[in-house]
């Protein structure tokens, strides 16, 4: 009992380079991520005499006007709420179309899947300015330029074919033993489907989800190409910062900072499965 | 996994069907259209049959847009991979300080694109940016929007801080799928660091590693937002990159024949390099589902 | 090659253990024979992986000192004890092949390519993999590739342990025989001390000389088949080997009776006080069915096993099981049980009590 922790602290000396070595490329690499935003909520916190006639490294003279600015101009503010819907609209379609297809993927074989799962993929390395155009031309045509719909539907075409890649990954890791007791025990399709499958694969569900909202929120040349007013997104309304008087930094900033919130809270409620969810299912 | 063969599933991929159709092929039709015509304006077409595309093979502007757009992807898979891969191995294991450079190396991920050039816009600034300023009082001369160099280093930098993340998280993932036992043989088995890098962890990676590269091949040679909002495609044509000359001659000079056959040609070039990751992938898959 | 000596050792996942029960190892003094061969049993969550895991060098114990030899290796990383270690679940390099496998560990160390040479052909006769010896691992089932496990763990010659950590579980049960005969030779010929951790105790029994029981972190018994089988020194191990396991009767002692409700049953030695909880242990090869003499019982049922019945009766509201011979005809009329005086052993909380006049069997 006497010399039982004797040795111990000859340990902690091993242990401790490698652990540090981690730390401090780990402390490098965040720093690289978050030099560049922090220096964004400075800037959105200087007044604009500030941003531009002194070189600060943290605002001398603290102030929220600029973000006062945005929440209480509707024309800036607006730009959220039309990005925000278009976003949930988008992720809604793609997760409720894309479950089926990728449930008939992951069990059945049928005529053509296979070129039917490619041809799907090929639609997310459709380069959106190449559909810009035409998708511009398409909406117009059928009056439904300058509204959410629009952008939420130009979205799918990235999406739909994400969503399903995703579920099916996910949808492949639940044993077909599932699905044959339920038929067994006398569920219907739909109902085993929503009651039984869908809470298997929540999190899949989760992780496509989670995809869609970042793709749709971050993308910019359609949701722009396709609207105006009406609908027209936060990342678009930021162009107008550059007006006749100059570049007003200070609010660029401000709403440069709003457009990370939402990203950022989606994060952090989905923390704990970002692991996973990045693989996509797939390890 | 043996799957039954059932036709009647085509029902249960009809909506993805009907709604990509929508979004994809109706607009495809319009490029195609596009592509064998010409107008002289006021919305008369006539047929011009393969002429953009022979045009558009022989331009000399495309081919300079298309090596850069080359050289971008190259040089942004052979940093964002390795560093991806070596960040991955440095993560916290598990615990808060996992949750936490989860969630900060996911931000930028979540930044809207123009959003993120925008802030690197800002941050290379000589005047009012860290990074620029900073270089500058180093005595350092920098200046993207004048010098081509530079302008490349603040695109490549701006992707790697965008988009290494996503590489990373990816391996992470991969990582964390291998047993503890594996690393215990290994002790074991007195294998090297690099051995257990080369023997144990890089083949585990090696699907979530295809995935990565895949996406940002595609991704990084569909760019458009962030250099466009950073650089403008300049200076001179120098970050013109194939999206953003697309852009220029669909929407800026309204050449739709052109636009459109070069539209083509480019999605028909990412088409047959992700289908080749593609065919790599699933044999992969299947490897794998034999075990 | 040489004999490890476990101090004072304990073990807890805990960084402040509060009390005995944060601790996955209880304060154990214990040696391990060089060259013995030795299964370590017990049910799941008992200690024994922590207890491999220690001797290995993965884990640090939060007590105690681990000597191989005269060497103190507590805080020795794993490469430096030389030893080897099979999986529960086969870990073998996937994108090497199989013969590359083999040889990992002897490369690692820097050894002659001829000797190497040598060795993998050897082990993969054991192992009866030479025809896929130049197949990548990937690809192989569960079972060829625990059986490249074991050939890795097998392949040097200088080790001064094998631990396996039930490294049967995914192969299938013919397989299992088959290598466990081969683990067993291999032992004869090399004389390499082998642990073995493993739940079942036909395996245990038949690999090992010595079988270690551990129960809630602790060592309860080491001893041959027969020790265990014969004077469990802890009712665990009486309920745990056999099939079905020692019956176990609350009992009052005095002297060389013992009271069950009132009637009394001889024991074959004399018993100084016993205090705490205590019971009688009899094993149901050792009780009889009789239709005059003994204890009254209630029969339940008779399972017919093949080379012998278990009848499960009814003994004063508790279960006793019952060995009877394959021809033996039992009548409805047979509802007395007698216990053989000198196969009972006395527990006093749970554990074996001597009879007065010998020593007490430590654990």
């Amino acid at each position: 009992m006497s010399d039982a922790t004797l040795s111990l602290p000859a340990k902690r000396s091993r242990a401790l380079p490698r652990v540090n070595g981690s730390a401090v490329v780990m402390g490098l690499y965040i720093l690289f991520l978050m030099l560049p935003i922090y220096w964004l909520v400075n800037m959105s916190l200087k007044t604009n005499t500030e941003i531009t006639s002194t070189f600060t490294l943290w605002p001398r003279d603290l102030t929220f006007a600029n973000y006062r600015t945005i929440l209480t101009d509707p024309s800036w503010y607006m730009g959220y709420v039309n990005s925000l819907i278009y976003v949930v609209m988008n992720t809604v379609i793609s997760i409720s179309v894309a479950l089926p297809a990728a449930y008939a993927f992951s069990r059945y074989r049928f005529l053509g899947d296979k070129h039917l799962f490619f041809w799907l993929l090929t639609n997310r390395m459709a380069p959106p300015a190449v559909f810009a155009l035409p998708f511009f031309q398409l909406y117009s045509s059928v009056g439904l330029f300058d509204t959410h719909i629009a952008v939420a539907l130009a979205h799918c075409l990235f999406n739909v074919p994400l969503a399903v890649w995703i579920l099916e990954g996910f949808m492949r890791g639940v044993p077909k033993e599932i699905d044959e007791t339920a038929y067994i025990d006398g569920y219907s399709f739909p109902r085993f489907f929503v009651k039984i499958f869908m809470p298997l694969i929540a999190s899949g569900i989760g992780v496509a989800a989670f995809f869609c909202f970042m793709f749709s929120w971050v993308e910019l040349l359609l949701s722009r190409t396709l609207t105006s007013v009406n609908a027209k997104p936060i990342a678009a309304t930021m162009t107008r910062t550059v007006s006749a008087s100059g570049m007003d930094w200070g609010v660029l900033a401000a709403a440069g900072v709003l457009t990370i919130v939402p990203g950022a809270l989606v994060i952090y409620f989905v923390r704990n499965y970002i692991a996973k969810g990045f693989a996509l299912g797939r390890v | 996994m043996d799957k039954p063969v059932n036709n009647k599933a085509w029902f249960l991929v009809l909506p993805v069907l009907v709604l990509v159709a929508f979004s994809a092929v109706i607009p495809l039709m319009t490029v195609v259209n596009y592509s064998v015509q010409d107008t002289f304006g006021n919305n008369v077409f006539f047929w011009a049959g393969l002429e953009w595309f022979e045009q558009a093979l022989s331009s000399s502007r495309l081919h300079d847009a298309l090596l850069r757009q080359i050289l971008f992807s190259v040089i942004i898979l052979a940093i964002q991979v390795p560093l991806g891969i070596f960040v991955a191995l440095n993560m916290p294991k598990r615990g808060f300080w996992a949750s936490l450079c989860l969630v900060l190396m996911a931000l930028p991920l979540l930044i809207p694109w123009n959003v993120v050039g925008t802030i690197w816009q800002i941050f290379g600034r000589v005047d009012i940016g860290l990074l620029g300023y900073t270089l500058d009082k180093l005595g350092i001369n920098y200046n993207y929007t004048a010098n081509a160099i530079d302008a490349w280093v603040t695109v490549i930098v701006m992707d790697v801080w965008h988009w290494t993340s996503l590489v990373a998280l990816l391996c992470y993932a991969g990582l964390q799928s291998i047993p503890d036992a594996y690393y215990q043989a290994a002790k074991i088995d007195q294998a090297s660091r690099w051995k257990v890098f080369r023997y144990i962890e890089l083949p585990k990676m090696q699907g979530v590693l295809l995935i990565a590269i895949l996406l940002r091949f595609m991704d990084s040679f569909m760019i458009y937002t962030e250099p466009f909002v950073v650089t403008g495609g300049g200076p001179g044509n120098a970050t013109t990159f194939l999206s953003i000359d697309l852009v220029k001659m669909a929407i800026g000079q309204f050449d739709l024949g052109p636009a459109a056959a070069f539209s083509i040609m480019y999605f028909l070039v990412i088409m047959l390099i992700s289908w080749v990751f593609y065919t790599v992938m699933t044999n992969l898959d299947k490897r794998e589902e034999m075990q | 090659m040489a004999k490890i000596t476990l101090s004072n050792l304990a073990h807890s996942y805990v960084p402040q253990p509060k009390g005995p029960q944060d601790f996955a190892l209880k304060e154990m003094d214990h040696v391990w024979e060089d060259g013995a061969s030795y299964a370590l049993l017990g049910s799941s969550g008992c200690g024994k992986t922590t207890l491999l895991n220690i001797i290995s060098g993965l884990l640090r114990p939060s007590q105690g000192r681990v000597l191989f030899g005269d060497r103190d290796v507590t805080d020795a990383p794993t490469a430096e004890r030389n030893i080897a270690q099979v999986f529960q679940f086969p870990v073998v390099y996937d994108t090497m092949t199989v013969r590359d496998n083999l040889a990992f560990p002897l490369r690692n160390r820097g050894m002659d390519a001829d000797y190497i040479r040598q060795r993998v052909q050897a082990i993969a006769q054991m192992i009866g993999m030479e025809a896929v010896l130049d197949r990548k691992a990937r690809g192989l089932t569960a079972d060829a590739k625990q059986k490249i496990s074991l050939g890795r763990g097998m392949v040097r010659q200088d080790v001064n342990a094998i631990l396996f950590d039930e490294p049967l579980t995914v192969i299938d049960p013919h397989m299992k025989w088959e290598l466990r005969t081969q683990l067993k030779s291999l032992h004869r010929e090399f004389n390499h001390t082998m642990i073995y951790v493993t739940h079942d105790q036909t395996e245990a029994l038949t690999f090992a000389e010595k079988v270690v029981v551990m129960y809630d972190g602790r060592v309860v018994q080491i001893g041959t088949a027969q020790e265990l089988f014969e004077t469990p020194a802890h009712t665990f191990v009486g309920y745990f080997i056999g099939s079905p396991g020692m019956n176990l009767l609350d009992a009052r002692i005095e002297g060389n009776v013992a009271h069950i409700e009132g009637s009394v049953v001889p024991l074959g030695a004399g018993y100084g006080p016993v205090s705490g909880r205590t019971q009688i242990g009899i094993r149901p090869e050792f009780v009889r069915l009789s239709a005059s003499e003994g204890l009254p019982v209630k029969l339940r049922r008779v399972e017919d096993v093949g080379r012998h019945k278990i009848v499960r009766a009814e003994f004063f509201g508790r279960e006793i099981n019952i060995i009877a011979d394959e021809g033996a005809e039992i009548g409805a009329d047979m509802t007395r049980v007698t216990f053989r005086p000198e196969r009972i052993s006395v527990y006093a909380d749970d554990w074996r009590v001597a009879p007065a006049g010998q020593l007490g069997e430590a654990a």
